[in-house]
């Protein structure tokens, strides 16, 4: 007998009588004030989350936060002129001294604060883990109240690798002292675009 | 490591409250951790929900895992990564070692597991020759000091500051007495950098694996699975065989309760999906037993396979809290450590279902509401039965429910004890009795309750 057939035959033997799997559709948040929700959450976990008009007062806001000095780099084509688009071809070991990485979320949960990502907006799975500071895009109608229906949105999902990232890297290690930039990014900048309405503009 | 000896929980434990300064600092903190889950709970209306929806998600498991493992594993295949079964913790070790030796590795990097602690892992390839670094800030401070984790979220919750600084300076080359957790922090974030970037093979935990999908989830705040996983050409992921969940859509209700029940916070920052290999990566699933089909067998402790790791229940254990994790000289500590050892060896676990006030905290904490202090009692139970029991302990239990089942005697031994109390309470308090170590026992009430009752049933007021 191989060791795979002695554990499963062993863990049939043993398994209890069937409990039948219970309905989670009753778990679900409210769609309204998720944008508000989720800022607030977000910077309670000690991100940076700003709601803009579009792209362009990203990149103004990009250049006001960040040391545009260093090497910033993006997946975002409309950002090329900021940042260096990146291949994804690349030996992920390149990325080590990357300042800032720009990248666009498909989803934000407004519960947790959590955005995500998937390799496919990554570029490279390792590049929102090992960039110094973090900075996601997110569209407002993509916040969705909880992980419920951030999961019912995910669906299988066609990837190799996704994550939800919900701040910058931390530890409480050393006597439960909270440091932000364990290994990964010091910082997370969330930028939620919402384009203002029509009549506001001209009311404005 | 550091060898713990022979000695049992209330032999370690006792060394732990020597320094009664410390023992309310490491009380103090856990308790702190305590209160933030507490509120991180109340903001979510329906917590009881999720934790029943939890317990019985893990219920069906229980009842379906053969099932579960075959769809997770042919899954897993045809994601591309290659699957591994492991029966025992050598078995593990020695498939590690194949994998690393087949590509001449030498080095390898480590993001927490408490399965690999539990296997011994890093020991095991040290004598073959192989590096391990654990890449977990906490993890990587014990192993520096040669000490297991004492805790399984907060591996170095009882170390202070400036002994953290010390080992530093002895290791890492960091001035005398600087003690900053933010600066020392950035020295070791330096030097792991540097590990992440040269080290060809990583291992992770797993916290979910989705038998649907063959995906696998790993939970951590510092991001160094992340960092070990994605710059590494060989990644190996070790999984007792109980982290399966049917279906995706669960995770939704998991990781909504254990960051939260863990340390307050919303997620954990770094919740990882991995599915397939990066191009040019390999990817190795190890699936462990080592004791967890026995522990499905036995229908009293099966639930205590529903645990996911989260520490809530030492957290809020007064015996952990003021005990250190290192005194139950098992890698999982705490409440539920003391059940899931015996499994594992009763013999030499025989003192840690004692460890234990039964005063139920940690199974109402529990985020999958495992019933671990009727499990603990349970525990003493057989342990006693097989004659395991330190004999202090046991004849206390023979006495305890000689007593409790006969009500004429619990009356009179209530009455005889109450006494004693109060007439020569040197009987009580005395190095004799093992109740009094670390306590003074209570003046006893004048009467007892039913003698108060008898009296004050008439009194209609
Ligand atoms: S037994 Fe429950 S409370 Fe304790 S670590 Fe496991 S899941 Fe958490």
């Amino acid at each position: 007998m191989t060791t795979r057939e002695k554990i499963l035959a062993a863990v049939l033997q043993n398994q209890s009588p069937k409990n039948p799997l219970p309905d989670i559709s009753q778990f679900k948040g409210y769609k309204e004030n998720a944008v508000k929700t989720y800022m607030e959450t977000f910077d309670s976990i000690g991100g940076k989350a700003f709601l803009v008009e579009d792209m362009n007062a990203t990149k103004t806001l990009i250049r006001e936060n960040f040391d545009i000095t260093q090497r910033m780099v993006t997946t975002l084509p409309e950002l090329e002129d900021i940042a260096n688009l990146i291949s994804p071809t690349v030996d992920p070991h390149t990325f080590q001294d990357v300042e800032v990485a720009i990248i666009q979320a498909h989803l934000a949960v407004a519960e947790n604060g959590a955005v995500w990502l998937t390799e496919q907006v990554m570029g490279h799975r390792i590049l929102p883990y090992i960039c110094q500071h973090l900075a996601v895009v997110v569209e407002a109608n993509s916040i969705v109240p909880t992980l419920h229906e951030a999961y019912a949105q995910i669906g299988e999902g066609q990837y190799g690798f996704g994550g939800f990232i919900g701040g910058p890297s931390k530890t409480a290690d050393i006597e439960q002292a909270l440091v932000l930039g364990a290994h990964g990014p010091i910082t997370m900048t969330v930028f939620v675009i919402q384009p203002l309405p029509i009549s506001d503009n001209l009311t404005t | 490591m550091k060898p713990n000896g022979t000695k049992d929980h209330a032999a370690l434990a006792e060394d732990f409250i020597k320094d009664e300064e410390r023992v309310n600092w490491h009380d103090g903190s856990l308790w702190w951790i305590r209160q933030k889950r507490d509120k991180a709970a109340k903001n979510i209306p329906e917590w009881e929900e999720l934790r029943e929806a939890a317990s019985q998600i893990k219920s069906n498991v229980i009842s379906n895992l053969h099932e579960y493992l075959l769809q997770f594993e042919a899954n897993l295949q045809k994601n591309g990564i290659t699957v591994h079964w492991a029966d025992s913790a050598q078995e593990h070790n020695e498939i590690v070692y194949s994998i690393l030796k087949a590509k001449g590795f030498t080095e390898m990097v480590k993001s927490k597991s408490m399965l690999t602690e539990e296997c011994q892992l890093n020991e095991y390839l040290a004598e073959r020759g192989i590096d391990v670094i654990n890449s977990d800030l906490g993890e990587y401070i014990q192993q520096i000091d040669n000490e297991p984790p004492s805790h399984i979220v907060l591996p170095c919750i009882h170390k202070r500051k400036e002994e953290i600084g010390e080992l530093f300076h002895e290791h890492l080359g960091t001035e005398k007495g600087l003690s900053d957790p933010t600066l020392l922090t950035r020295v070791a974030r330096k030097h792991l950098r540097n590990i992440f970037m040269t080290r060809r093979a990583a291992l992770t935990g797993v916290n979910f694996a989705v038998a649907e999908t063959g995906e696998y989830v790993v939970c951590t705040n510092e991001g160094n699975a992340d960092m070990g996983a994605h710059l590494s050409e060989v990644q190996i992921a070790s999984m007792g065989i109980e982290k399966i969940i049917p279906q995706k859509k669960h995770l939704g209700v998991f990781l909504r309760l254990l960051a939260r029940s863990a340390t307050g916070q919303p997620i954990t920052i770094y919740s990882s999906h991995f599915k397939k290999p990066r191009k040019g990566q390999e990817m190795h699933m190890i699936l462990v037993d080592a004791g967890r089909s026995r522990q499905l067998g036995r229908a009293d402790f099966r639930d205590s396979l529903k645990c996911i790791k989260c520490g809530a229940c030492m957290n809020t254990c007064p015996v952990y809290r003021k005990s250190g994790g290192l005194s139950y000289h098992n890698t999982i500590s705490g409440p539920i450590g003391a059940i899931l050892a015996p499994n594992l060896d009763m013999k030499r676990h025989a003192d840690l279902p004692f460890a234990s006030t039964l005063c139920g905290s940690c199974s109402n904490v529990c985020p999958v509401k495992i019933n671990i202090h009727d499990q603990l009692y349970k525990w003493r139970q057989e342990i006693v039965k097989e004659g395991y029991a330190a004999n202090t302990k046991a004849l206390g239990m023979k006495a305890m429910s000689w007593t409790l089942s006969s009500p004429g005697s619990y009356t009179a031994a209530g009455k005889a004890g109450r006494w004693v109390l109060k007439n020569i309470p040197i009987a009580i308090n005395n190095k004799l009795n093992p109740w009094y170590k670390g306590r003074d026992m209570p003046d006893g009430p004048k009467e007892s309750f039913s003698e108060w009752y008898e009296k004050n049933k008439d009194d209609k007021s």
